[in-house]
């Protein structure tokens, strides 16, 4: 397939999405809007963590982020300000985080990110019920399900188009590097906490954005409702599944997880943690590097060593000798 | 008021200091990230409670049953689920990612079973809650209790590590796994065998935490996160590192907590934890470099 061909087809495929709502019952609509919500989520979160290897467990602290700023500012700012505002929170989070974690070895971060949610969501709360006395907010945006929609699908597209870049800059060449020997990166000129960070800002960046678009659905916010770990556990295993590496990789793993656990919820509730977990590690022993480069060793069992395949073996820098 | 403050403090650090002795062992000597430490805690914590309502089991007693099935439950996990992970890793790194993924599959199970054994209500007991008085202080009995078997087993297990061959062995090989295996030692049997050493410390944490504290099948997690902190506070692998940054941890909570305000003492620990990544990140009692 030629590059035009490509491109008119992926055009076609986002306008037909972008059609979806004229169609769509509500129902429908909210699984799309769900549906899209990970796919951004999965795909910014292997923007980051499939190149560096660093697993973040940090997903739902930003998406809260996003989504408690809209409940708070929602009827004072108008709505693209709060956009804005939500972002620039959630890129100094990042930040801070980035800036005393990335410097070290890799299980820090870990450490880290894996806390990172329920301190912010303890923080909030403190000061929700001790300084400004309300625990829990409403929103009122004069935004109907299908204007959240094309908002994620336009966000959606930006974050495919950042990974594409990726996949071709010298940032992207420079991150690879790193992933696969930081000590070599170092060697060869590369800033690799700097990349590193730049990085890691940029993917929170989108989930901070993910989470506030999503806020106007649910009308009403508390900190445990957007701050629910389980929103970075998905994330992660979605994009574990249809492979990190790969630019279709965590959209291929979305789609039918989100799906399935759309099903489990309504038909499991009581079991629904209990699957979650063994499909988990089901997922881990199964696919390691993802469905899709599974499917591509497997078709094309002769091309060893595709350029883009890269090395496992490398993962988390250190931590032990 | 700070005596009374001090005394709490050391005696919830007692049980910090007891649950990250064994994360320090799974992960300074197995190598095993276990994301799932917590939930291992709180599994334990129900066994306890149901011992006692049901079976009028003293908890103390309880330690001699929940403990060995403890270190059974980590020693068959390690066989199922790190063993095949371990033998596929191509190095240490890529075994971390795996483990530090299977242990979070391994969080969602064990809590999802608990949620549907016990439900997500807040449980407890009463064991020994009388009052005490120690340096003036009125404390209960029980947390006095907790504090003594901490210290009793943190102290033991310390002695174990640092005078028997057994611990030597134990010792060598988180500090220097490729020249362990030059002097003749077994690095799998060893990493095993602190795996489960490690299970059996979360299962004793599990027990004294459950005679003092209210626990719901969903708060695991926060166990694990305070046991990482002292864990990485102390050194990771550093058993008297972590028996002192948990006692460090629990007086700062108590601090916190009396002077300040009981909802940020979890803000008061990663604030610790922030300060130390980017002053000390070997630990208090690291060398600088050596990790």
């Amino acid at each position: 397939m030629g590059r035009p061909v490509l491109f008119i087809l992926t055009a076609v495929v986002f306008a037909v999405l972008a059609a979806v709502p004229l169609f769509l019952e509500a129902y429908g609509l909210g699984l799309m809007i769900g549906i899209t919500g990970y796919v951004i989520l999965a795909s910014a979160w292997a923007l980051f963590s499939g190149p560096t290897r660093y697993v973040s467990l940090a997903t739902v602290a930003f998406f809260g982020i996003g989504a408690y700023t809209v409940a708070v500012l929602g009827d004072k700012l108008p709505y693209p300000l709060i956009l804005v505002v939500a972002l620039a929170i959630g890129l100094a989070v990042a930040l801070v985080v980035g800036l005393a974690t990335l410097r070290l070895a890799g299980v820090y971060f870990v450490v880290f990110t894996f806390g990172l949610a329920e301190l912010i969501r303890q923080l909030i709360t403190w000061f929700e019920v001790n300084v400004t006395g309300t625990l829990g907010r409403y929103i009122f945006l004069p935004l109907e399900a299908r204007h959240i929609y094309w908002q994620l699908l336009a966000l959606a597209a930006l974050t495919l188009l950042i990974s594409l870049w990726l996949g071709k800059s010298r940032f992207g060449l420079a991150l690879r590097v790193i992933g696969d020997d930081e000590v070599a990166a170092a060697h060869a000129g590369i800033n690799v906490t700097g990349t590193k960070l730049a990085l890691f800002a940029l993917s929170a960046s989108i989930m901070t954005l993910v989470g506030a678009i999503q806020a106007p659905r649910w009308v009403y916010i508390e900190p445990s409702i957007v701050f629910n770990p389980t929103i970075s556990f998905l994330t992660l295993i979605m994009a574990l599944l249809g492979g990190p590496n790969r630019l279709l990789g965590p959209l291929c793993g979305a789609v039918p997880l989100f799906l399935l656990f759309e099903w489990l919820s309504a038909n499991f509730p009581n079991h629904y943690s209990i699957i979650l977990g063994l499909l988990f590690i089901a997922i881990v022993f199964l696919v390691p590097k993802g469905v899709l480069q599974l499917l591509e060793t497997s078709l094309f069992r002769r091309k060893a060593g595709t350029p883009g395949a890269l090395r496992k073996d490398r993962g988390i820098e250190g931590g032990h000798p | 008021m700070l005596t009374s403050t001090l005394v709490l403090g050391l005696v919830l650090g007692g049980t910090y200091a007891m649950a990250a002795l064994g994360l320090t062992l799974q992960y300074g000597v197995a190598r095993i990230m276990n994301l799932a430490y917590g939930e291992f805690i709180i599994t334990a914590s129900f066994a306890t409670y149901v011992l006692f309502t049901a079976l009028n089991l003293n908890p103390v007693v309880a330690i001699a049953l929940v403990v060995p099935a403890g270190f059974l439950m980590s020693y068959g996990i390690y066989f199922i689920v790190i063993r095949p992970l371990a033998a596929r890793a191509k190095d240490a790194a890529s075994l971390e990612i795996d483990s530090i993924l299977a242990t979070f599959g391994m969080l969602f199970l064990i809590q999802g079973l608990l949620l549907v054994s016990f439900g997500s209500n807040y449980t407890n007991y009463s064991y020994l809650n009388t009052p005490v008085e120690v340096f003036g202080v009125v404390i209960a009995a029980n947390r006095l209790l907790a504090f003594v078997l901490a210290i009793f087993f943190g102290g033991g297990l310390y002695l174990v590590m640092t005078r028997t061959r057994w611990g030597m062995a134990m010792r060598a090989v988180a500090t220097q796994p490729e020249s362990a295996a030059l002097v003749g030692l077994d690095i799998n049997k060893t990493a095993r065998l602190a795996f489960a050493l490690g299970g059996a410390l979360a299962a004793l944490a599990g027990v004294v935490i459950s005679m003092h504290e209210t626990f719901t099948a969903t708060g695991g997690v926060v166990f694990t996160m305070k046991a990482l902190v002292v864990v990485i506070l102390g050194g990771v692998g550093n058993l008297l590192g972590a028996l002192v940054a948990g006692l460090l941890l629990g007086l700062i909570e108590a601090l916190v907590s009396t002077y300040i305000d009981p909802g940020l003492t979890l803000a008061a620990t990663y604030g610790i934890f922030l300060l130390m990544l980017l002053w000390r990140p070997t630990g208090i009692f690291g060398r600088a470099g050596s990790r």
